[in-house]
């Protein structure tokens, strides 16, 4: 890619990702993620090197997960990270999307996540002859409370907490970097700033104050 | 392959520089500034933080939410191109040799992205041998680099106190910034057990300095290079303002093949592949310095081979990668109770830390020769990719709001656990001084070439009991400083004789130095005083490869400080023809 052409895309990229982000909130139909053709996805406006330029670029022509595996992934997603009075669901915020990128950006996640999406199905044939996206709610319950609690779990369960391990680390990992998460977490910055030392009611609550030395030499 | 040829350059410069961060940066703002005609080589793309920073970026930005790559191992958002591996440019080991070779690629190398921390080496840390009989005392001291550091303090800008400690001398600093919470719990904690905490020293402007740079806005994102120039990268700082001069003609895209040389065996210039065409060029220059990093300088020279020098240039001692060495590294981290459920603010700070700890004991009385200082981190983070990862580990363990909860878990609990948790970790890193040996090397891999066809360095690198005893002192430590402020430790607490209490591979600090060293015998050393070969009048090297040694300090303000000595000298030695 012509290195000028990033850079235009760069200066305009506060723009053209606040556009995303828009179009992010106005679709919210969840089936539309799993089906969307990957050749649609838009590259990243952050700055890259031609070689990343170009790995990213494969990573979005590939798809990994089944419409099957999706369905799955968005609804622990929503068990895992649902809305409530502070923020929406992991599906609001597009976790599924992100974690169908990462396991192909981080190939090591890949088997881990297929293998335990199948041995969740497996579990939940066996025991409601269905597969875990069509069995009823309290069904599903049922299954996750199984592999969600480690300490508390049976040893014949110990597979399933480990991919209930890395299905909550991803979703997490997804959530809490979007907007919504961000908003949620209660992380503000990333702006201009100016640092005057922490509040002094908060040096107060912790009993805390700074120096004389600290005061005078500090901006 | 038929029409492959060698492409002269018609001009010849005054000096060719090949590598454009800290070392090679200072050299062409010196030499260009006094009027001389530069040629700088850099083997990556044009970078100006001004344009191409993602500064300011949102995590939801990347769509790996900031995570790592090969190509940015410290994470997507990070201001430096290329790292641990790069396409096409093996090296290897040699017996279990676990060295960790980090290469940037770009105008002003990895100082896009480094932690700005300035510090100055010593009057000790010039003179080790004398002081324990350890490793070579250096052939300058600290009076002779002193007016450097001077002038760069005031040229660059770092912040800093000063202290009057006999080996953290004072400097010209810029007001610090005021610690944050979990600094003031660290500093409180530490001061208890001992240790010193004193405002951190890092080249961020917390005041301007000069029209071209803007004063730091307290991001917090240093690591991406910062768009207004608020912080030290020779990219902004050197090589964009040395651009100006009309003096220097820089080539991106440049990865060094060899220095030339002619009959008498001074160097004539360097050949180089240009990566865009993939054609083969030849530039000439009166004097030829080289700041390509410490382990790619040391690979330069040993791969330039002639008859007058058939060990490699400025060889004849074969010490050239030898005295490898990078600092130690151990590190820890805890959560800390007090600090759940935090009220939230902005308390970004500048980049890094705004408090540590210089050296405090006396190794006299310690089993381990050379000493360490210590970098905190915490706070309230822009969440990330591997935000909060594996809370099932931590959230069993404590109350959340009163309440006792079951390990894992799901939904609205959940929820409340991370909110409840966040901001309240803190980590400690030791940063040591290893000693450097004649068997801890890097040499030509006499089998293996990299995509240009240029032969690779091998490593063979190695701790002894010294940097293992001062790994275990760190862990200990930290654990005390944990312990006092009633935090639990969540990173490093297993850490023993099985890994070497938590050391890091040697080169996994990147701050590596020594290849090249400085010495006045010329059977031990092949850099004189002035960083200039003994073998080759007019070639110098001004990175980390001068360094006889490396003190527990970070050396990048010293590669900065020795390149503007020796580029003043070369200045001079050019004025007077005797070069």
């Amino acid at each position: 890619m012509d290195r000028r052409k990033s850079i235009k895309a760069l200066l305009v990229g506060g723009v053209s990702a606040g556009v995303i982000v828009e179009a992010c909130n106005t679709s919210d139909k969840k089936t539309e993620t799993a089906d969307k053709k990957p050749a649609e996805a838009k590259t990243s406006d952050i700055n890259r090197m031609v070689e990343e330029q170009e790995y990213e670029k494969s990573l979005l022509a590939e798809k990994f997960f089944t419409d099957a595996e999706m369905a799955t992934i968005t609804i622990l997603a929503d068990i895992i990270i649902p809305k409530d009075d502070v923020s929406g669901s992991a599906s609001d915020a597009k976790v599924p999307d992100f974690i169908e990128f990462i396991v192909k950006d981080m190939p090591e996640h890949k088997t881990p996540m297929r293998g335990g999406l199948r041995w969740l199905d497996v579990q939940c044939l066996n025991r409601f002859e269905k597969p875990f996206k069509d069995c009823s709610h309290e069904q599903q319950m049922q299954m996750v409370d199984e592999i969600a609690w480690p300490k508390k779990a049976k040893p014949e369960m110990q597979q399933g907490v480990a991919f209930f391990n890395l299905m909550r680390d991803l979703t997490a990992s997804g959530f809490y970097t979007t907007e919504m998460g961000v908003k949620d977490i209660g992380y503000i910055g990333n702006t201009v700033n100016q640092w005057n030392g922490v509040p002094p009611d908060v040096l107060k609550q912790y009993n805390m104050a700074y120096t004389e030395k600290e005061l005078k030499e500090c901006v | 392959m038929g029409d492959l040829q060698i492409k002269k350059q018609p001009k010849n410069y005054d000096a060719v520089i090949v590598g454009s961060g800290a070392g090679g940066g200072m050299a062409a703002y010196v030499l260009a500034n006094a009027g001389l005609k530069v040629c700088l080589l850099e083997a990556g793309p044009m970078f100006d933080p001004k344009k191409d920073s993602n500064q300011l970026k949102n995590p939801w930005e990347s769509p790996r939410r900031g995570a790592s790559t090969k190509f940015r191992p410290f994470g997507d958002f990070d201001g430096c191109y290329w790292g641990w591996e790069i396409d096409g440019e093996p090296y290897t080991q040699k017996g279990d040799s676990k060295w960790e070779w980090w290469r940037a690629r770009m105008l002003g190398g990895r100082t896009n992205h480094w932690g700005r921390i300035s510090l100055r080496f010593g009057p000790k840390d010039f003179k080790r041998k004398s002081i324990d009989g350890l490793g070579d005392d250096w052939p300058i001291g600290y009076e002779d680099i002193k007016p450097y550091y001077d002038e760069i303090d005031k040229l660059l800008g770092v912040f800093g106190t000063n202290e009057g400690l006999e080996n953290d001398p004072d400097g010209f600093f810029l007001p610090p910034p005021k610690p944050r919470l979990h600094e003031l719990f660290i500093k409180k904690a530490a001061t208890s057990v001992g240790v010193p905490v004193i405002p951190s020293r890092l080249s961020i402007l917390t005041k301007q300095i000069n029209k071209e740079r803007g004063q730091c806005f307290y991001c917090s994102q240093c690591g991406r290079s910062c768009k207004v120039y608020g912080d030290f990268s020779s990219s902004s700082c050197l090589v964009i303002p040395a651009l100006k001069t009309g003096n220097v003609d820089l080539v991106t895209n440049a990865m060094a093949r060899e220095v030339l040389t002619n009959k008498e065996g001074l160097a004539t210039g360097i050949s180089y592949v240009n990566k865009d065409d993939m054609q083969e060029y030849q530039v000439t220059g009166r004097t030829v310095i080289l700041a390509a990093s410490t382990c790619e300088t040391a690979r330069l020279l040993l791969n330039s081979k002639s008859q007058r020098h058939p060990n490699g240039l400025a060889n004849s001692s074969n010490v050239v990668g030898k005295y490898l060495h990078d600092s130690t590294g151990a590190d820890m981290a805890g959560i800390v109770p007090d600090l759940f459920d935090r009220k939230r603010y902005n308390e970004d700070g500048v980049g890094g830390m705004h408090v540590y700890s210089p050296w405090w004991l006396d190794n006299k009385k310690l089993d381990f020769p050379r000493g360490y200082h210590i970098e905190y981190g915490g706070g309230f983070g822009m969440p990330m990719y591997g935000f909060n990862w594996g809370i099932e580990r931590l959230n069993g363990q404590f109350k959340v709001k009163g309440k006792q909860k079951e390990a894992g878990g799901y939904g609205a609990s959940l929820k409340e656990d991370y909110r409840y948790f966040f901001g309240a970790h803190v980590g400690m890193a030791g940063r040591g001084e290893a000693i450097a040996r004649e068997d801890s090397y890097c040499e030509i891999d006499p089998g293996v070439v990299d995509k240009y066809g240029i032969p690779v360095l091998r490593f063979h690198t190695n701790y002894t009991d010294y940097e293992i005893k001062q790994a275990k002192h760190m862990m200990e430590t930290f654990s005390e400083i944990l312990h006092s402020m009633k935090a639990v430790i969540t990173f490093g607490a297993e850490n023993g004789p099985h890994n070497n209490y938590g050391l890091h591979n040697p080169g996994n600090i990147i701050h590596e130095a020594g290849t090249v060293r400085m010495g006045n015998d010329p059977k031990k050393a092949p850099l004189n005083k002035w960083c200039q070969a003994h073998d080759c009048k007019n070639l110098f090297c001004v990175d980390g490869s001068p360094f006889v040694s490396q003190a527990d300090k970070n050396i990048t303000w010293t590669i900065l400080a020795l390149s503007m000595r020796t580029s003043y000298h070369i200045v001079d030695e050019l004025k007077k023809q005797n070069i």
